[in-house]
Parts: structure tokens; sequence; C-alpha cells
């Protein structure tokens, strides 16, 4: 499978700790060029764990320390010459909770472009912002507000506007995690459809609790568990295509695990 | 489209993480001021206390029981300016644990979220008085209350410092209360109601035992501050230094004497300049000690309920 | 089954009354001792009026303090309080609020840390005298500044700087860490994240806190006294190196001397640092309550 695309970012080993607690161990899997890679488990896997580990930001957690390397267009991310913030302008994130800033829509997308260095004109910035905003499908509903706070839209808008926010930048990935949790039914489609178009252009990361969304969205799967003695660290136990894992998963566990969720 | 982490905007980059590396030097220079600080408050004070006890022996300083540094016949016994600190203290904890607590039970136990709103605000602005303030109040209104009922008080005393400090202090007494109060968790009462206690037996035998040691706190904090307040004392309750536990009468505290010392021209290198420095080294090691012990049981406290 | 029945009425019943009564009794007691800070807030509040309501005229701002309480005046002491607010501030606060910055948003969890925070809770509970006798020591005599305005803002600015701190830790506090995660995550660095999200969202909070502080500032005497701002000023201080004398020292003059008259004048300029001092306070709250984001 690796013949077909080329790859983005690479675990080799990849163990995480809490302090002494190690919560994924040995992770070893791949993430394709404009693919919907998924990442599916039961809760408390390690799933987010992994996902932060992308942009770095888990070592944001005190305690959080990691082993192994993290290949990025193979560069490993985590290299002592590295600057996190290169990284994360990089890889971009998106949260499960919607998380905009309290300032106007247009700032929301436009601070990130001022800090990453963007230097052109007034008119070219109003350009980026409404790409952005075009991008995550929110144009047409904000265009005649820009300048009202991110905090006023909708639950659904304001996931639509954090992902504009992210996708402002250019980043090469986007992480994204559990993004459709907190929204209804209708605002989760809208999502799913946003994340459809977004592959022509970003390579996607999700992790999703949601099973049917795992087989709508993605093209790859990666299937996390609980292993080890005591059953506590989480690793990838089964990475493929979405509809091998869905259809015909190797691990005994992993058919437990989806078709459990299926009934 | 495979830009690598290095090839991005090095230049922007470069700049930023300057920016990022001065501002954090500098927050932490300021941080350290705190440390500076203390630094320099235990460096001045020992440095003149040395030189003070190198003409008065530190006996004669803790047991002599005459102070009169500023007279011909010179005396340095600071228990007189140590008696008359802890009987205004004293006194004024009389008025504020009593009140304060109370006042941190009612708001605590049984005022309801709106009263809470109302009142709370009313004794911050009790707090924020300035002490001059209360010292004006306590030589002007509240002593010749006091003569009118015991005819032999002094014009300058104690016990009206005593009563106006109190109620400086109320406000900090209920609040620190109020809030070990508050943290003792909801299930405790619930288990006291559930037995069939009233709310008083709740409040006074499940509540108020299970956050004593923030009330210990609290009452710890109110005794130091008592200790280092300056203006009301030096205002109402006189400049006479003596051993006695007499509020009617007429003393000095440590506070009023480094005032008293203050407001004449004290040459530098005179004994008088180096005393105040003395007395506020006492002072300091009196309220140190009690901060640190008031810190310590909060800390515990938090502990136990988080 | 019917001695049971009959022992509750007996003993519980009966008993739970008085013991409704007396929780009763404790609840009016502990709102009395509420009641009985408020009057006294109230009963302070009328005596000074009355004393100094007949001492309150424009002439408290035009003149300088003098032998005869006809003449006496503020001017000195409302310039020196207003000079020494300036100089105060502007030390202060950069500084409190930076050291906050540092404790909330940039500090390492390591013993450094620990010990700073120890360090600042600690001052804020030493005696305001003792403060005094560092600026004394140190800014007076040691650094050779002498009894001026610039020595006792120093002073009045270490004083106050464990509150800005704390103040600031708070209200940073408040920013939720989602709003962090997010700059981060779009390439932020620490500095950026507080310089235009915390900072800008917490700047009411800080500021209100900030305010509390300087009210505090303007109240206090007992360090200046021993600092040795002076209580006789007969001259308008033009910069930070005049020596001074504040509003609420020359209160305290006043108030130690015997004749009535000058008593009348304390109070009347009681009443003035009353005002300025409730209007900073009405001004936080509006702050806290009118520009506050709410998450
Ligand atoms: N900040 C942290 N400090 C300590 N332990 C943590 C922290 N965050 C996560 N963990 C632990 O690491 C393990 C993996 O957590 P993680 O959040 O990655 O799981 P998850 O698969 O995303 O779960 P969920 O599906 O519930 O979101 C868990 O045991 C969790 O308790
Ligand atoms: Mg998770």
């Amino acid at each position: 499978m690796d013949n077909n695309h080329n790859t983005v970012l690479e675990t080799k080993n990849l163990n995480i700790y809490y302090g002494d607690f190690l919560a994924i161990k040995d992770v070893n899997f791949k993430v394709f060029r404009h693919q919907i890679t998924a990442i599916i488990g039961p809760s408390g896997c390690g799933k987010s764990t992994l996902l932060r580990s992308f942009n770095r930001m888990n070592e944001l957690v005190p305690s959080a320390r990691s082993e192994g390397k993290i290949l990025f267009n193979g560069e490993d991310i985590y290299d002592p010459s590295i600057d996190p913030v290169e990284v994360r302008r990089r890889i971009g994130m998106v949260f499960q909770k919607p998380n905009p800033f309290p300032k106007s829509i247009y700032e929301n997308i436009a601070w990130g472009l001022k800090i990453n260095g963007f230097r052109g004109s007034k008119s070219e910035l109003d350009d980026l912002v409404e790409q952005a905003l075009r991008g995550a499908a929110l144009w047409d509903e904000v265009k005649d507000k820009l300048d009202q706070s991110g905090l006023s839209l909708s639950g659904g808008q304001q996931q639509r506007l954090c992902i504009a926010r992210a996708i402002a930048i250019k980043p090469e990935v986007i992480l994204m995690d559990e993004p459709a949790s907190a929204l209804d039914p209708i605002a989760t489609l809208k999502i799913e459809d946003l994340m459809r178009e977004l592959k022509e252009n970003y390579t996607i990361v999700i992790v999703t609790h949601n099973m049917q969304e795992a087989a709508r969205v993605s093209d790859y799967t990666a299937m996390m568990m609980l292993t080890g003695d005591e059953e506590r660290s989480g690793t990838v136990i089964e990475f493929d295509q979405t509809n091998v894992i869905f259809t015909r998963p190797k691990d005994k566990r992993t058919e437990d695990y989806i078709t459990g969720r299926f009934g | 489209m495979t830009t690598t982490i290095h090839s991005l905007n090095p230049q922007n980059h470069l700049k930023r993480d300057r920016e990022r590396k001065i501002v954090r030097a500098l927050t932490f220079i300021f941080a350290l001021v705190s440390v500076g600080t203390t630094a320099g408050i235990i460096y001045e004070l020992l440095k003149e206390t040395v030189l003070f006890f190198q003409e008065v022996s530190i006996i004669e300083f803790f047991t002599d029981t005459r102070w009169t540094p500023l007279f011909a016949s010179k005396r340095f016994g600071v228990l007189p300016l140590v008696n008359g600190t802890l009987l205004v203290a004293a006194g004024a904890m009389l008025v504020a644990v009593p009140l304060g607590l109370l006042a941190a039970i009612f708001l605590s136990e049984y005022a309801s979220e709106r009263m809470r709103k109302v009142l709370k605000p009313i004794l911050e602005v009790l707090a924020g008085i300035p002490t001059v303030v209360y010292g004006y109040f306590a030589l002007l209104f509240i002593t010749p209350i006091l003569r009118d009922l015991f005819p032999e008080t002094q014009i300058f005393n104690a016990a009206s410092a005593s009563i106006a400090m109190g109620f400086m202090i109320l406000p900090l007494m209920a609040s620190v209360s109020e809030d070990a109060l508050s943290a003792v968790p909801r299930s405790l009462r619930e288990a006291s109601y559930a037995l069939g206690a009233t709310k008083f037996e709740t409040a006074v035998q499940v509540v108020l035992p299970a956050a004593l040691s923030g009330v210990a706190a609290a009452f710890i904090l109110a005794v130091s501050r008592a200790i280092g307040e300056t203006m009301i004392v030096a205002i109402a309750a006189g400049q006479q230094p003596k051993l006695t536990l007499n509020p009617l009468q007429s003393i000095e505290t440590m506070t009023a004497y480094i005032v008293q010392v203050s407001l004449g021209d004290t040459p530098h290198q005179s004994i008088a300049y180096k005393t105040i420095f003395a007395v506020g080294m006492l002072l300091f090691a009196m309220t140190l000690v009690m901060n640190i012990i008031s810190y310590f049981i909060t800390k515990r406290f938090r502990e136990k309920y988080e | 089954m019917s001695t049971l029945t009959a022992l509750k009425d007996v003993t519980f019943e009966r008993n739970l009354s008085f013991r409704k009564l007396k929780g009763k009794i404790f609840e009016i007691l502990a709102f009395f001792a509420i009641l009985l800070g408020i009057a006294m807030l109230l009963t302070l509040l009328v005596d000074v009026f009355l004393d100094g309501l007949p001492w309150l005229s424009t002439r408290l701002f035009t003149e300088f303090p003098s032998r005869f309480p006809e003449k006496a005046g503020l001017r000195s002491a409302l310039q020196g309080s207003i000079w020494l607010m300036f100089l105060t501030a502007l030390m202060a606060i950069p500084v409190g609020v930076g050291a906050g910055i540092y404790l909330e948003e940039f500090a390492p969890q390591n013993r450094i840390t620990r010990f700073i925070e120890i360090n600042v809770a600690n001052l804020a509970g030493v005696p305001s005298i003792i403060y005094g006798l560092l600026g004394l020591g140190l800014f007076v005599r040691q650094l050779g500044l002498g009894r001026t305005l610039i020595a006792g803002a120093m002073t009045m600015a270490l004083l106050v700087l464990p509150i800005i701190i704390v103040t600031t830790r708070e209200a940073i506090r408040a920013v939720p860490n989602s709003i962090r995660q997010a700059a981060l995550a779009i390439g932020a660095t620490d500095w950026e994240v507080s310089r235009d999200h915390v900072l800008v969202y917490s700047a009411p909070a800080i500021l209100t806190g900030v305010i509390l502080a300087m009210s505090r500032a303007i109240g206090e005497t007992a360090p200046l006294i021993t600092i040795g701002a002076l209580t006789y000023i007969a001259f308008d201080p033009k910069g930070p190196f005049d020596i001074f004398t504040v509003l609420p020292i020359q209160i305290f003059n006043w108030v130690s001397l015997p004749q009535p008259a000058f008593h009348g004048l304390a109070a009347a300029g009681i009443i003035i640092l009353l005002i300025v001092l409730l209007s900073m306070n009405a001004l936080a709250i509006w702050l806290r309550n009118r520009l506050t984001i709410h998450w």
C-alpha cells in the first residue's frame, strides 16, 4: 500500500509517557499525502495522545515525554534543532470543542497569518481571509458580519471557523480530534463534506468515536487498543485501507470492536 | 509541495524567537524582584540590627523591662513594646474573631447567593478604608465613649485602638474563614442532614470542625495583621512603652515606636536610628513565622479537600 | 412498634423544635455580627462627615498647610499623592503584570518557580512599615535618593507588587486553556499567545486588580512616614526628586494636633480621601462587570 501514495507523517517505535505511565507504546504507522486517515479505538487508548504528538502539542503537558521518532516529510520533528512553533505552522489542528478566539471572525483568521510572517497589503489579507472562509464552507454565512465576534456563531459554524483558521496558514496536514463530537447531525455532515473537499489540498488525520464517520470519510484507518501486561498502554494494532479494516479486519480485536459498535 | 520545516521563512522565525526569549528573560527578572525585595528587607534589617547589638547586649534587649532609647538615661528592654503590641492585638482579636467567625458562618452556611453578593462587597469596603481613618475614628469617636464609660481611661489608650483594629481586621477573618468553610465538601453536610441534624448543628458541629485548620490559618493571619498594623496605634494608643495589661492605659507598640522615631529628625548613625531596625527585625520575624505557619496550614487544608 | 412511636414522640419531636429554636437564635446572632460590622462602617462614615463637612471647601485644594486652621489646605499633599501614585504605577504595573505573566504562562515547574511563589505569598503578609524600613535603608540612604518622591514611589511599588502579581495571575487563569491551545496550534510562540490573547482577554480583570492595588497605596501612610516624607511642605512638588508629603500623612499630622479645628480639617481630608477611594473602587467594579469576557 506504500507504493501508491507518498508518506507525509511516519512514526517509528513511538512511546509516550505521562510521568511514569506509558500511555502509548511502540506505535508504527504512516499518514499518506492527500488522504484522510482515521484513528479509532476505545476511550483512553491514547488516540488524542498520538494525534497531539504529531504537532508537538503533547509536550505542553508538563509530565509528558516521548521516545522514538516522528518523521514529517522524512525529517524528525522531535530533533532538537527543530522548533515546535514551526512544526505547528506546518501541521494544523482542530479541536474537539470549537475554540474560536473572542475576537472578530476576520481577526480569528488573520491573526495566524500575521504572526506567521504575512507582510502583504490589507486587500491581500482580505483575499486570504475570504479564501480560508470559502475553503471551510463558511464564507456565504459570515461574509456580511466579519467584524462580529467568533463566539457569536453557532457551534457548527464555530467549528468551521476553526477549520478556516487552521487552513488559512496553509498547513500540509490538519489534525482533527473528534471535530464533530460536539455538534448536531446536520453540522456533523457539513464537516464531513468539508473534509472530503479539503482532501484535495490537505492531508487529514482524524480521531473519531463514530464508526460510521470513520467508514464514510476516511481512506485509511488505524485501530488502537490497550495492550501490554496490565492492558494499560495503547498501541496501533492494525492499520490498513478503511474498506479493508471495516470489511475483513485481520485482527480479531478490531473485528470485535467494529462489529460491537455496528451491533 | 514537499517543503521541509527548515526551508520556511527563517528570517521571520528568528525574529519571533528572539522576541520571545527577551520577553521571557525580562519577565523572569520581574518575578525575581519579589525575591530581591525579601532579600533587601532581611539585609537592611539585619545590617542595622547587627550594629545595634554591638552597642546593646541582646540579653538587655530581651529582658530589660524599660524602653527609653530617646531619653538621657537609655534603657533598651523591648518587652514593653512587645507587651503593648500584644495587648492591642489581643484586644483586636477579641473583636475580630467572634464577629468574623460568625460572619463567615452566616455567609457560607445561611446567606442566599443574593445576600452574599450584597454583604461581601460591604465588608470589603470595611477592609479598604485606610488605617489612618480608623486611627481618627479610634481617637476621636471611640475614646470619648470609653472615657464616658470608664472615667479612668487615658486619652491615648490601647482599648480604642483595639476596637478600631478589630473592625478593620474583621473582613479578613471573615473572608479567609469563609473560604475554609466553603471548601468543606457538600457530601459532609448532606451526611449530617441525613442523620437528622439541623442546619445549626451541621454548621457548628460538622462544618466548622472540618474547616478548623483553615479557620486557624485565618486566625494566625489576622494576628499577624494586627501586630503589624501601624497607623491606628500611632494615632490612638499613645507613646508610653509600659508593661501593663490594662487596656485603658496609654501604651506603645513596636510599630508606633518606629513611627515616633521616624517623625523626629534622627541622625543616621545614632542609636535611635538603629533601634527602629532592631524593633523592625523583631516585628518582621514575628509576622514571618506566623505567615509561614498560616501558609502551611492552608496548604495542608487545601490538599485535604482537593 | 408502639414503644418506638412513643419514644419518638416523647423524646425526639419536642426536642426538635428546641433544636430548631437554638438554630434560629444562632442564625440571628450570626447575621447580627455582620450587621455590627456594617453599623460600624456607617458610624465611621457619618462621624467623619459630620466632623469634616464644615471644613470642606475649595481652599483645601488651593492652600498649603498652615499653623492657622482657617488658612490650611491640602494642596501639596494632594499633588504629592498624585505624583506618588503616578510614579508608583509606572514602576509597579509593568513589573507586577510581567511577573504575573511569567509565573502563570512561562515558568517551568521547578524549585526556583516554587521559591518565587512562596516569596510573593509571604511578601503580601509583611507589615507595610517594614517596607518603610527597607525604603529608608535602601532607597533613602544606600542609593542616596533622600526623602524624595522617587524613593517613596519605589517603596510603594514594592509594597503593592505582590497584590498586582496575585491579581494578575488570577485574571490570567480565567482565560480558558483551549484558547492557548488554539493559538499554539497555528504556530504561535508562547509570548505571542500571551501578547495577543491571554493579556488582551484578561486586561479588564488585570486592570481591576491594579486599581485596587493603587487604592491600597493611596491610603498607605506608615511606610512613607518611615522613609521620612514630611508633614509640612509649602511648595508644589515639581519632579520625582523633590521632597513631598501625601494626603494620609497630612491627615495624620492634623489628627495628631491637639486643637479641635485641625481635627475638622483632618476629617475634611478624610472625606476627600474616601471619595477618591470609593470612585476607584466603583471604577474597578464597573470594569469587572462591563468588560469581562464571559466564556
Ligand atoms: N495530561 C495528561 N496527564 C496524565 N495522563 C494523561 C494526560 N492526558 C491523557 N492521559 C492518559 O493517557 C491515556 C490516553 O489518553 P488519551 O486522551 O490519549 O485517550 P483517548 O484515546 O483520546 O481517549 P478518548 O477517546 O476518551 O478521548 C489515558 O490513560 C489518560 O488517562
Ligand atoms: Mg481523546
